[in-house]
């Protein structure tokens, strides 16, 4: 029991921006557009609030405020540059895994060689977010010690987003709208909704996310923007299709990869843990994502329409 | 296709344009960066054979991607089957030192080649029976390469430092001495005519074997292939490995040809660069020869325009990811050029019927 509470804490930590870009990528293949390039989004979002929150701690360091505009910055950066794939994958009917394809290259590079332009080293160093236990919750035994000590605010505001995805999705008129076009959406045409605003929105709130995201992590664990979020972002895509593109789902399977990946991490400190090979522990998470989405395919819940480019005239 | 290639042409030029721009934009000369750029890959024997080198397994790489892409099928795990057909065949050499160079090197080459088929054949297996998507079970596939490799390189073949294995012996390698002696010792090798070879050999496959033509029939239209009665499973699986060897073989060449270490906790980036080379090159062989060439030469100048200028070397990277952005809404290049097309076509008509009414 321990052992848990010890690692939870961890865990969390990588989960949240897995569970945020995941959710991201939900609203756009629910929309009906593959967004592929979740880990380029991811980078531009950490890059643009290091970029910020380094230039503002150097007036006003030791301030709190400053690490949330970081985390503004990074959504509005991602939506910005979600836009680029929005305009080939929506307006241009390219190809969205291609097109994903270049939004991670682009992002990639674009960020390492402007951060070189700025720092030299190309990395750029941030003091990252406080943890904090939660006033009288984190009292509860057993519960406060798992969820409401030691856990970073960030977590609360993607929960927050969970539960309002989740809402929107299925309660909201926007989200019955946002499945009719990953659906059907010449159906949706027919009915008078404008399929590709839909589509545009669905791309630019998973920038958003996706933006989010990487600006958590460079708040929370890592402190360091370097040029990459090492493969998250397709972690979260493989995220969204374990939890069979429902909110619910994605928590489950973004918990279990913060909890495997954790586990892992942390398993040569852990005496219980220590006899099982690393190489083993390592490779858990992506051995069950495989066979996860083995016994899934049969029953696979993927938007119908998703990756298929929308053009009005076509039956 | 030719319009195809003129296609390609523009994303070049238009990618060179935005990377004149970004610098332009952070205060240096575009001009000056660029002569640097291609100085520091063409200039003398030397760069160009690192040019040459650089661009082996992009080559390689290009074709894994290109040649699944015919049959609709979206490898992006090279850089997995590269490291895991690398790895291989890094194994091999260490193992079998004894042996001539005669008899390890093609040893090498075989298993480098069967351990990134090996490595493809599960996401291909699991799209064929299962409807796995293979973008996801490759990437799956990836990490999995990377963490054994992580593991089993320090294990079993430590090297000096804690991230690399030993070092292969000149005789395990890909190195040929009058090669690197004719291009003023350069580290080009062998792995260039495995290369040009495979162009060849994949080329012929595409374009004149059954095998080829049932490739391309799976990749245009799976339902009617499945109605002609070719096999789409079987095609699948198949594409998939040969895809995966052409990747494992990008491993052979680039740890026992350029280098002569496998370095362990990094994705060999050039399994993703195979993805641009294969769109630039639009999927066709001897398209990403070229493309991978191309991309070779921008990678071996970076360095020396970094070194002569305040230019970061990213920039490389950066013209590279505009390129492919330009190539993937390659639409709009057509449109524009129907645009035009269509203009110059109705002023010529235009002309001509003014001439006609001339001579009535």
């Amino acid at each position: 029991m321990d052992t848990i509470i010890q690692i939870f804490p961890y865990a969390i930590a990588y989960t949240i921006p897995l569970l945020i870009v995941a959710l991201g990528g939900l609203f756009s293949e629910r929309s009906g557009v593959v967004n592929i390039g979740l880990e380029g989004l991811m980078v531009v979002g950490g890059f643009a609030s290091a970029l910020t929150i380094s230039k503002l701690q150097e007036t006003n360091p030791g301030e709190a405020w400053v690490i949330w505009v970081g985390l503004l910055v990074a959504v509005l950066a991602g939506a910005l540059f979600s836009l680029l794939h929005a305009f080939a994958s929506i307006n241009l009917n390219a190809d969205q895994v291609i097109s994903g394809i270049a939004i991670n290259m682009i992002a990639g590079a674009l960020t390492i060689f402007l951060a070189r332009n700025l720092t030299g080293s190309g990395n750029i160093r941030v003091n990252g977010m406080d943890r904090g236990d939660v006033r009288f919750l984190s009292d509860i035994p057993i519960i406060g010690d798992l969820f409401f000590k030691n856990a970073y605010a960030t977590t609360w505001l993607v929960l927050l987003i969970l539960i309002v995805s989740t809402f929107i999705i299925y309660k909201t008129r926007f989200g019955l709208r946002l499945r009719a076009c990953g659906e059907y959406p010449q159906a949706a045409d027919a009915a008078g909704i404008n399929v590709y605003r839909i589509r545009y929105l669905g791309v630019i709130i998973s920038g958003a996310f996706s933006g989010l995201g990487g600006a958590i992590i460079l708040v929370t664990y890592s402190g360091e923007f370097t040029g990459s979020v090492a493969g998250l972002g397709f972690l979260a895509i493989a995220a969204l299709i374990f939890g069979q593109w429902k909110p619910l789902g994605i928590l489950a399977a973004t918990l279990f990869f913060g909890v495997a990946t954790t586990v892992a991490n942390v398993s040569q400190v852990i005496p219980s843990l220590a006899q099982i090979p690393p190489l083993a522990l390592k490779l858990f998470p992506y051995v069950v994502t495989l066979i996860a989405l083995v016994i899934f395919s049969k029953s696979s819940q993927a938007p119908k329409s998703v990756g298929v480019a929308y053009e009005k005239g076509k039956r | 296709m030719k319009k195809d290639g003129f296609i390609s042409l523009i994303a070049i030029l238009l990618g060179l344009i935005a990377g004149a721009i970004l610098i332009a934009a952070t205060g240096n000369d575009p001009i000056e960066g660029f002569t640097y750029l291609f100085q520091g890959g063409l200039q003398n024997a030397e760069r160009i054979g690192n040019t040459l080198a650089t661009a082996t397994p992009l080559i390689l790489a290009g074709l894994s991607v290109a040649f699944a892409f015919r049959t609709g099928l979206f490898n992006i795990g090279a850089a997995g089957q590269m490291l895991f057909g690398g790895f291989c065949a890094t194994a091999v050499g260490l193992t079998l030192v004894d042996l001539p160079s005669i008899v390890i090197v093609p040893l090498m080459v075989i298993v480098g080649f069967l351990a990134g088929a090996l490595w493809a054949f599960i996401p291909g297996l699991l799209k064929a029976k299962f409807n796995v998507h293979e973008v996801v079970s490759t990437i799956m596939m990836n990490w999995i390469a990377y963490w054994t490799i992580y593991y089993l390189v320090p294990q079993y073949f430590k090297g000096n430092t804690e991230t690399e294995s030993k070092n292969l012996p000149d005789s395990a390698t890909l190195k040929m001495h009058w090669l690197s002696d004719l291009f003023g010792g350069s580290y080009i090798n062998f792995g260039l005519f495995i290369a040009a070879i495979m162009v060849i050999v994949i080329a012929f496959i595409i374009n004149r074997t059954v095998l080829g033509y049932e490739l391309k029939a799976v990749g245009y239209n799976r339902s009617a292939a499945e109605y002609a009665g070719i096999s789409v499973n079987r095609n699948v699986i198949l594409s998939m490995m040969i895809s995966g060897g052409l990747a494992g073989l990008a491993g052979v060449v680039q740890f026992a040809g350029n280098a002569s270490t496998i370095q362990i906790g990094i994705l060999p980036s050039v399994g993703f660069d195979g993805i641009a080379v294969a769109l630039l090159g639009m999927n066709t062989p001897i398209g990403v020869f070229f493309s991978a060439i191309f991309f070779g030469l921008l990678y071996s100048g970076k360095g020396f325009m970094s070194a002569m200028t305040a230019i970061p070397p990213e920039i490389a990277d950066v013209i590279i990811a505009i390129i492919i952005y330009f190539a993937a809404t390659s639409v709009l290049i057509k449109k524009v050029m129907d645009y035009f097309g269509k203009k110059r076509k109705y002023r010529k008509e235009a002309v001509e019927s003014n001439v006609g009414e001339k001579v009535k």
